[in-house]
This record gives C-alpha cells, sequence and structure tokens, in this order.
C-alpha cells in the first residue's frame, strides 16, 4: 500500500512486460477505431449510391428512360400518369439562372470591392454581414421571397403570378452572394501582391490593376466559385419549394408557378406516399439526376482550379 | 502660344484627357462596388425590421407554451421548440465524436497514401452535396432498412451526416494548429501516441472544435430539407418523449406557416423566424467569443 502514496502511482508501470504488452494492443486497438470512424464517410457515399440507384432502378422496370428523358409532361400525381423530367429540369435550371444573374456580379463586385478598394474599416463592417446572410437559414429567405419580394414584383410586372421563379430566383441570388463573395475573394487574395506593384510602377491605375491583372489571374478561383455557386442553387430547395410553386410546367416564363427537381421531391414527402410505391420512387430517380448534376459540377470546379491555376513561384 | 508647344504639349493634352478617362473608371468601379455590399446590407436589414415588424406583435407567452392550431390566435412552437432541442442533442451525440475521431485519424494517424488522399477527396464531395440527397439516404436507411420510422432518432442520424464533413473540416484545422513542439515534448517523455493526442493534442484543439461544432449545430437548427424528406410530421400536437417518436422541428413549424394562404399564418410563421435568428444569433456569438479567445491564446 506504500506504492500509493507516491506523486508517480497514477502511472502505468513501464517495466512490466505483460502491461507493455497490454499497452501496445490499447494503441493499435485505439488506430482501429479511429480508422474505422474515418471509413464512415465512405460508407455515408456508398449509402447514398445505393440507396439512391436501389429505387431508381425499380422506377425504370416500370417507366422507360426513354419516356423519361424525351416526354414534356411530368404528371406523376395524377391518374393520368406522365413521367417527363423536362419541365422539372427547365425549372431548375431557370430560377439557378437568374439567382447566378444576381450572385454573379454582385458577389464578384464585392469581392473585387473589398480586396482591391475598400478600406479596412469598410471591410470590418461588410465580412460579419456577409457572414450573417450565409448563416440565414433557407426556409427564411422563402418567406422572405414570398411574403416581400413577390407583392413588391408583383406592382411592377403585369402578370405576375404569387408562385414565380422570379421571386425564388432573385432571393437565392442574395443568399448565393456571400458564398460567390467569399470564394472570388480567396482565389483574387492568392494573387500575389507583386503582380500588382508591376502594374501600379508602370503607370496603370487601381481600376486597371484590378480588371487587366488581378481579375485575370485569379479567373480559376472565379469561374470555380461560379460553378459552386451554380451547384448550390440547382440544390437548394426550401426557397423554390415556397416560393416558385408546386405545378411542373415546361416554361420559360419567370412569372408563372413551376416546379424544380428539390421542389417536387418535398412535395411528394409532405404527402403520405406509401413506400415502394411508384411516387415514392420517382423522388429517388429525380434525386438522383440531382446528386450526379451536383457531383459533376463540384469536381468539375475542384478539377478547374488545379488544372487552369495560375502559378507565380 | 498654342501652336509653339507643338506635339508634346498636344500629347501631354491627349494625356491629361485619357487620365481624367482612366480615373474616372476607378470611381465609377468604387461606385459599383459599394452598390453591391449595399445590395447585401439592405437586403439584410429589410429582411430582419419585416421579420420584426410582422412578427413581434405575436410574441407572447403563449407562442412559446402552446402546440400547433388549425386557429392561428391560439397556435404556438412548443412541440418545435423542443423537437429541436432533442434533435440537436442526439445529432451532437452523434456527430461531434465521429467528426472529432475522423479528425484526429486524418491529421495524427493516417499515413500518405491513395486511401487517406480518397477519404480526404470524399468528405470534401460530402459537404458539396444537397441537404435533400441526405434527406434521400435517411428516408431509405434510417426510417425504412433500419425501421427508425419518421422518428427523432432517424432526423438526428440524418442531420448528423450532414454537418459530419463541416465538423470534420473544423477540427482539422484545429489539430493542425497545435504547434509539433507539444508533440515533440510529450513523446521525449516517454508518452504513446494516443497518450500525446489525448493529452496534449486534444486540449489544445478543444476551443477550435467547439467553434466548429457549435457553427455546425447552427447549420443543423435551421436544415429544413432533409427533414421535410424523412417525413418529419407537421402536425405535432405532443412532445416527443421516447427517440422513436414523431416530431417536428422550428424550420418545419415556419415552413408549415409560410405555406398558409391566410395572412395569420405569415405572421405566425414570422415570429417563429424571430425565435429561430435569435437561437442562431446566441450560437454565432459564443462561437465568434471562442475564436477570440482562440487568437488572444496563441
Amino acid at each position: 500500500m506504500a506504492e500509493d502514496v507516491s506523486p508517480f502511482s497514477h502511472y502505468p508501470p513501464r517495466n512490466d512486460m505483460s502491461s507493455r504488452a497490454s499497452r501496445r494492443f490499447k494503441e493499435e486497438a485505439i488506430r482501429y477505431v479511429l480508422l474505422a470512424t474515418a471509413t464512415l464517410s465512405i460508407v455515408t457515399t456508398l449509402g447514398i449510391l445505393l440507396s439512391l440507384t436501389g429505387e431508381t432502378l425499380f422506377f425504370f422496370r416500370e417507366v422507360s428512360l426513354v419516356e423519361f428523358l424525351t416526354e414534356t409532361e411530368w404528371t406523376p400525381l395524377f391518374a393520368i400518369k406522365k413521367f417527363g423530367i423536362w419541365p422539372l429540369v427547365t425549372a431548375t435550371a431557370l430560377v439557378a439562372f437568374i439567382a447566378l444573374a444576381v450572385a454573379i456580379p454582385t458577389g464578384l463586385l464585392i469581392a473585387i470591392y473589398l480586396s482591391e478598394f475598400a478600406s479596412t474599416r469598410v471591410r470590418d463592417v461588410v465580412k460579419p454581414v456577409l457572414e450573417v446572410l450565409a448563416g440565414v437559414p433557407t426556409v427564411v429567405y422563402g418567406y422572405f421571397a414570398l411574403t416581400l419580394v413577390t407583392p413588391i414584383l408583383q406592382e411592377f410586372i403585369p402578370g405576375m403570378r404569387i408562385f414565380n421563379a422570379l421571386s425564388a430566383g432573385i432571393v437565392m441570388g442574395i443568399m448565393i452572394i456571400p458564398m460567390v463573395a467569399s470564394l472570388s475573394e480567396d482565389a483574387i487574395g492568392a494573387v500575389p501582391q507583386a503582380l500588382r506593384e508591376g502594374a501600379y510602377g508602370l503607370g496603370a491605375t487601381r481600376f486597371e490593376v484590378a480588371l487587366q491583372v488581378v481579375v485575370p489571374a485569379a479567373l480559376s478561383g472565379i469561374v470555380a466559385s461560379a460553378v459552386l455557386a451554380l451547384s448550390r442553387a440547382v440544390g437548394e430547395t426550401m426557397i423554390v419549394s415556397i416560393a416558385a410553386g408546386q405545378n411542373p410546367t415546361f416554361t420559360l416564363d419567370p412569372r408563372v408557378p413551376i416546379e424544380t427537381m428539390t421542389a417536387y421531391i418535398v412535395q411528394v414527402s409532405l404527402g403520405d406516399t406509401p413506400f415502394a410505391s411508384l411516387e415514392y420512387r420517382t423522388i429517388f430517380a429525380v434525386g438522383i439526376m440531382l446528386f450526379f448534376l451536383t457531383f459533376a459540377m463540384n469536381i468539375f470546379a475542384h478539377w478547374f482550379v488545379r488544372r487552369f491555376r495560375e502559378e507565380y513561384d | 502660344m498654342a501652336e509653339d508647344t507643338g506635339t508634346l504639349g498636344r500629347s501631354a493634352a491627349v494625356f491629361k484627357a485619357s487620365m481624367q478617362w482612366r480615373r474616372l473608371k476607378s470611381h465609377f468601379f468604387v461606385v459599383l462596388g459599394l452598390l453591391s455590399v449595399l445590395l447585401g446590407v439592405v437586403a439584410l436589414l429589410v429582411l430582419l425590421v419585416d421579420v420584426i415588424v410582422q412578427g413581434s406583435g405575436w410574441l407572447d407567452w403563449q407562442f412559446f407554451t402552446s402546440f400547433d392550431s388549425r386557429f392561428p390566435a391560439r397556435a404556438g412552437i412548443k412541440a418545435a421548440l423542443f423537437g429541436t432541442l432533442y434533435m440537436m442533442v442526439f445529432t451532437m451525440l452523434l456527430a461531434v465524436p465521429i467528426g472529432v475521431m475522423t479528425a484526429i485519424y486524418l491529421e495524427e494517424y493516417a499515413g500518405d497514401n491513395w486511401f487517406t488522399q480518397f477519404i480526404q477527396v470524399n468528405i470534401a464531395n460530402l459537404a458539396g452535396v444537397p441537404s435533400i440527397v441526405y434527406g434521400l439516404l435517411g428516408l431509405q436507411v434510417f426510417v425504412r432498412i433500419m425501421e427508425m420510422g419518421r422518428s427523432v432518432l432517424a432526423g438526428s442520424c440524418t442531420m448528423a451526416l450532414l454537418i459530419l464533413p463541416i465538423i470534420i473540416v473544423a477540427s482539422r484545422e484545429a489539430i493542425r494548429a497545435v504547434p509539433p513542439s507539444m508533440r515533440e515534448a510529450s513523446f521525449a517523455l516517454g508518452a504513446s501516441k494516443w497518450e500525446t493526442v489525448r493529452h496534449h493534442v486534444l486540449p489544445y484543439a478543444l476551443p477550435g472544435m467547439l467553434t466548429g461544432a457549435i457553427l455546425a449545430a447552427a447549420r443543423a437548427i435551421g436544415e429544413t430539407a432533409p427533414l421535410i424528406t424523412i417525413g418529419a410530421l407537421t402536425f405535432v400536437p405532443f412532445l416527443p418523449e421516447h427517440p422513436l417518436d414523431r416530431f417536428t422541428v422550428l424550420p418545419i413549424q415556419i415552413f408549415n406557416w409560410v405555406s398558409r394562404a391566410q395572412s395569420e399564418f405569415h405572421h405566425l410563421a414570422a415570429a417563429g423566424i424571430i425565435v429561430l435568428l435569435v437561437v442562431l444569433i446566441i450560437l454565432n456569438s459564443v462561437a465568434i467569443y471562442l475564436r477570440q479567445r482562440l487568437r488572444t491564446r496563441y
């Protein structure tokens, strides 16, 4: 019992052979537990792929791929069922296009302004505002689009309906501005200072340095930010579910109700659709398209940055 | 007189004119930049003011202590508040340990080989998957195959997978910020790998990890789409008492009210949004405070 008084008694005895072996065993066990948790991310990806493809295969046993890709009506919830994906695709593209038309110019201008023109004081105010904008939940943006932006648009644009692509697109664009701004600013910040100083040395103005030297040098990162913004817009769900409507219409008119791919998944999920029914399977078929579309864009963005980055070392 | 200055004078005048134009472009650009910044600031202000104007009148004690109702005057967010709380507790219990352990593996244990690369690329890609796709995963795997039903537990598992990449990335950064000399000192004293990680790396990385976890929680609290997909019920006139009970959360309650046609429900939605935003502001302030403390320590 005398050992217990020793200040070192809580350390494991080091010269004991069996304890050394058990210590080594413990170390190895911990390594494998950690490895197992790290592998979970791969299991997640596999889970996404398997659960999406499984139900999608069942779906295409009942609906031909030709109908899926050539039909221009999408009415799986009606008596006469038609399964043409195009109304959902055009709706998604339309809203995403409007969102990018708002987010890319604004986000890029903010990025260039903040990194090349603005004083530190302006930057210290604007950056937190952008962070807050990025943190606002999408359901709040949906409320914003439906109850505030749409009524204003209705004042100015004749034929504007309560649910429409324009309002959802504009608000989605505002939501994506911080993302474009921060990714572009990262790219612009990576341009070496010497490049700017060289241009100033030749007598260029701030505008010329920013637009003719800095932006071209950061172009790969800026393009990547635009592609990632597109991916985000395509996958965005709540704004379009609330403000763009639930009418799958094959149109590019931004004033009428439409239904995006994500909004369709929400619409089916809100009803009590029985498992293993055809309606249940449609959302997985739509989901897998969504997954591969966004996946391709994300991969492309990362590849593009790596392929076209200007190296100045 | 003018002819006497010759070609030099003329080109100086031309230069002056073009210089004015070039400067003007710079000023013009500053105005454009300011307008863009203003768009963001104004959008945020308008959003906040509108929500407060529409919703603050409906924020009373009754609003917090009532369940949802067909009658706007009697509707409240009790079920949604408790649902959000329960879901977040389970989500964080699942996601934080797994995320931190993954980060420890990648930073401290993993060798530089194709498998590690594969895990890293995979995590980066998972971060870009639309949240509604996680909902489909949760619907198929947790709700259906594992038979959890449309329960708090199924929602938490789905949400945990969704925020895992955020926690992993933040935890890795926190671990990477621990100076190597700490590890070397620990090894020199005879500590094993795990003892080093457990007693020296983790305590130093803790504030950074905590910040990441809080930001991930903020993200999860605002997420709606994946929970709708797994079928989190929108009308829940009871409190969940068991992990397998059905539930609703704040953003779903807000979505439910926004989708109704009567304008009274839109006021309720605005009141719900105020509560949601206050929760998020508190979480973010804590994260910023922790980040600030972290900065002063190094």
